[in-house]
């Protein structure tokens, strides 16, 4: 008797969608009609209006189906058996359109392999990075990695080669490896995705930084609210330990690295990388002032590589194909690809992994599909709940760091957020300053304080009380935050606020804005 | 009361007991950064932080106890009393508002007769907000008792009421 091979995300956002009582329901069927099924719970593609997504395989390749509901278990089942036609047919997985036209270096493997598998990993070209990393030594890879023009991705887009050289070259008993795993940002899972869908990659990535600074201990910050990824990164952690890959002698090097993952507990500002430190050390997660940078005195005072997962997670294949390979992706100083992620209320959400320089237009309404309620899209806030928000004549902006940073915005951490014609940016404004006064951690007065006072401010632009004054108090209000605070926090802020401001003035009582021809 | 109670993730607590705490504070001393580890054993153990574990992990840390009640009452997930025993999160971020999330939210609050952040006088069930839970391309999102529900409408949310309320 033949065996099904399936494949069923074990995903967080595919569960959420019923992929668990997709597999039991197929796993019943199976049972049922007496055929014998294999099903790996891989991660998730990240064609998310598709899941639960399910894949076969076949002579030819991967086939997939979806979405798919407990109720179609047998039909599909019977349909697999025969000549494989489903209503839910999608046709062989890497010739989806949506996942065709990507570019996949750092989530080439997820949603392929299993997760939990170490083997499954290297079989798909896993820890080639670090062979050669360990053959090239620690110079060389920093070279490498200053070469490709990688920055972070958690957002601030600080090239990594160069915060690497300078943990390099601080001499220093102990030095560490933090990876920031606190993916708050709302309309962002691109960390989540790698971690439950490829955790071995990022090991991978933390293991060539350590050998690169000379670093021997690591730690993952996850957030609380992602339990799925903090499960799959420590049983990743086992494995790659019981394989060699962690603790002394590394994949039989002289290089020894071991790390542990440790959860956050729902504090926003812990993405802060200077917070998220003190978080670790089991303090309030309260912003540092900088200098002393965390690549000099970090984590418990000592020399600290801290980057975010998607930087960690693209390192391997920079190692394993060279700088140049990765740099060749891109435009202007924003080298590579960057994982986009598609959320809110947009028709086709999910994970879109493609070189720097492609419009917001194209991502919104050509890849996106427009809006899930097919209302007019109106505008998108790009970068999380500090990222500004867009209008539909700033559609021709590239994604790039550069281009966005000209027009008060910001890429952050890669995610879009759609809004469709019934959004009231008043309302999106008076958000954002309320977000900033749940989760200010309190150091910076303009951020503290000036969050509340700054949602009473919008309140009284509301109610039309004095409103040209108080409009004017809201844009001075935003300057004192934006010069006067420490972190993004209260720093960014005004991005979500001003630019609702200037783009959507008649949702705040004001004669709406004369906007070029599309 | 030797009963143990369901509480968030749908995990079972014991009420406070100071051997309990002390066994959960010792497990972690070892290691570097030891409070936060700490605070969440002891938040998974009891389903809250009590204030008497306060001055017991000050004294095994060798820091003050104004330094442990500042990071218990820092971090938005530690407790200061215990849930209710069904603990439904709706997101209340920017990518869930712009799919639905703002009436849905207003109807939990109607249907539980609770405010979001309250926890029901009986103790059967808490209402809270929470920012992001990484579920963006299928919004809204919420979570109960620690099982992720994505693509929430109005009959989906009814469904979770309906599975608290039980």
């Amino acid at each position: 008797m033949t065996t099904l091979r399936l494949y069923i995300p074990i995903d967080a956002a595919a569960l959420a969608v019923g992929a668990e009582e997709v597999a039991g329901a197929i796993r019943n069927a199976a049972a049922r009609q007496k055929v014998a099924v294999d099903i790996v719970r891989n991660g998730s593609r990240g064609l998310y209006w598709l899941e639960p997504m399910v894949e076969v395989d076949t002579p030819t390749g991967r086939v997939a189906y979806g979405p798919v509901a407990p109720g179609d278990a047998d039909g599909l089942l019977a349909a697999l058996l025969g000549d494989g036609d489903h209503s839910l047919r999608l046709g062989p997985t890497e010739e989806i359109p949506w996942l065709k036209r990507q570019t996949r270096l750092t989530f080439a493997r997820c949603g392929i392999v299993d997760p939990r598998s170490l083997d499954d990993y290297r079989s798909h070209g896993g820890y080639k990075g670090l062979e050669r990393a360990i053959s090239v030594g620690a110079a060389a890879i920093v070279e490498d990695v200053v070469q490709s023009g990688l920055r972070g991705r958690g957002g601030a887009g600080f090239p990594t080669g160069i915060k690497w050289r300078t943990v390099a070259e601080t001499a220093a008993p102990q030095k560490y490896v933090v990876c920031n795993a606190d993916e708050g940002d709302s309309g962002t899972f691109a960390d989540r995705m790698i971690m439950e869908g490829d955790p071995f990659v990022l090991i991978e990535g933390m293991t060539i930084a350590a050998i690169a600074v000379g670093a021997t201990k690591g730690y993952v910050y996850i957030r609380s609210e992602y339990p799925h990824a903090i499960a799959a990164m420590e049983a990743a952690i086992i494995a790659a330990r019981r394989g060699g890959f962690l603790g002394e002698r590394i994949a039989n090097s002289l290089f020894a690295f071991d790390m542990e993952v440790r959860s956050g507990a729902g504090a926003y500002v812990c993405g802060e990388e200077t917070s998220l430190l003190d978080s670790l050390e089991g303090k309030r997660g309260l912003v540092r002032a900088k200098p002393p940078l965390p690549a000099h005195k970090g984590l418990f005072g000592q020399p600290t590589v801290i980057n975010n997962v998607l930087s960690f997670a693209s390192v391997p294949i920079i190692m394993e194909k060279g700088g140049a390979f990765y740099r060749d992706f891109g435009m202007g100083k924003s080298r590579g690809t960057m994982p986009i992620q598609l959320a809110g209320n947009i028709k086709h959400g999910g994970l879109f992994e493609t070189a720097f320089g492609i419009t917001l237009g194209e991502l919104v309404d050509d890849i996106g599909g427009g809006t899930r309620s097919g209302r007019p899209v109106r505008a998108v806030q790009v970068g999380g709940p500090l990222g500004a928000y867009f209008p539909r004549a700033l559609f021709d902006t590239p994604f790039d760091y550069e281009a966005f940073t000209a027009r008060e915005g910001l890429i952050g951490h890669g995610g879009i957020v759609v809004f469709d014609d019934t959004v009231d940016m008043a309302k999106q404004a008076r958000f954002a300053m309320e977000f900033c006064a749940i989760e200010s951690c309190g150091k910076c007065t303009p951020c503290r304080v000036g969050s509340t006072r700054g949602v009473e401010v919008i309140d009284r632009i509301i109610r039309n009380e004095n409103r040209a004054a108080n409009t004017a108090l809201l844009e001075d209000l935003c300057n004192t935050l934006k010069f006067g605070s420490l972190c993004a926090l209260g720093g960014f802020t005004p991005f979500p606020v001003m630019s609702a401001l200037t783009h959507f003035p008649e949702d705040f009582g004001a004669p709406p804005r004369l906007q070029a021809a599309e | 009361m030797s009963v143990k109670q369901q509480g968030t993730r749908g995990a079972t607590h014991v009420p406070w007991d100071e051997e309990v705490a002390q066994s959960c504070i010792r497990e972690h001393l070892d290691r570097e950064g030891p409070l936060l580890p700490i605070l969440h054993a002891l938040q998974a153990e009891f389903g809250y932080i009590d204030e008497a574990a306060e001055p017991l992990i000050a004294d095994a840390l060798n820091i003050t106890r104004a330094e442990v009640h500042g990071v218990v009452t820092f971090y938005h997930d530690f407790r200061r009393e215990p849930a209710g025993r069904h603990v439904l999160k709706l997101c209340r971020a920017e990518a869930c508002q712009a799919a639905g999330g703002d009436p849905l939210a207003a109807h939990a609050q109607a249907r539980l007769g609770l405010a979001l952040g309250k926890t029901a006088i009986d103790g059967s069930v808490s209402l809270e907000p929470v920012y992001c839970l990484g579920l963006c391309a299928t919004a809204p999102s919420a979570m109960l008792d620690g099982r992720v529900v994505g693509r929430l409408d109005r009959e989906r949310l009814d469904a979770l009421l309906a599975e608290m309320q039980r």
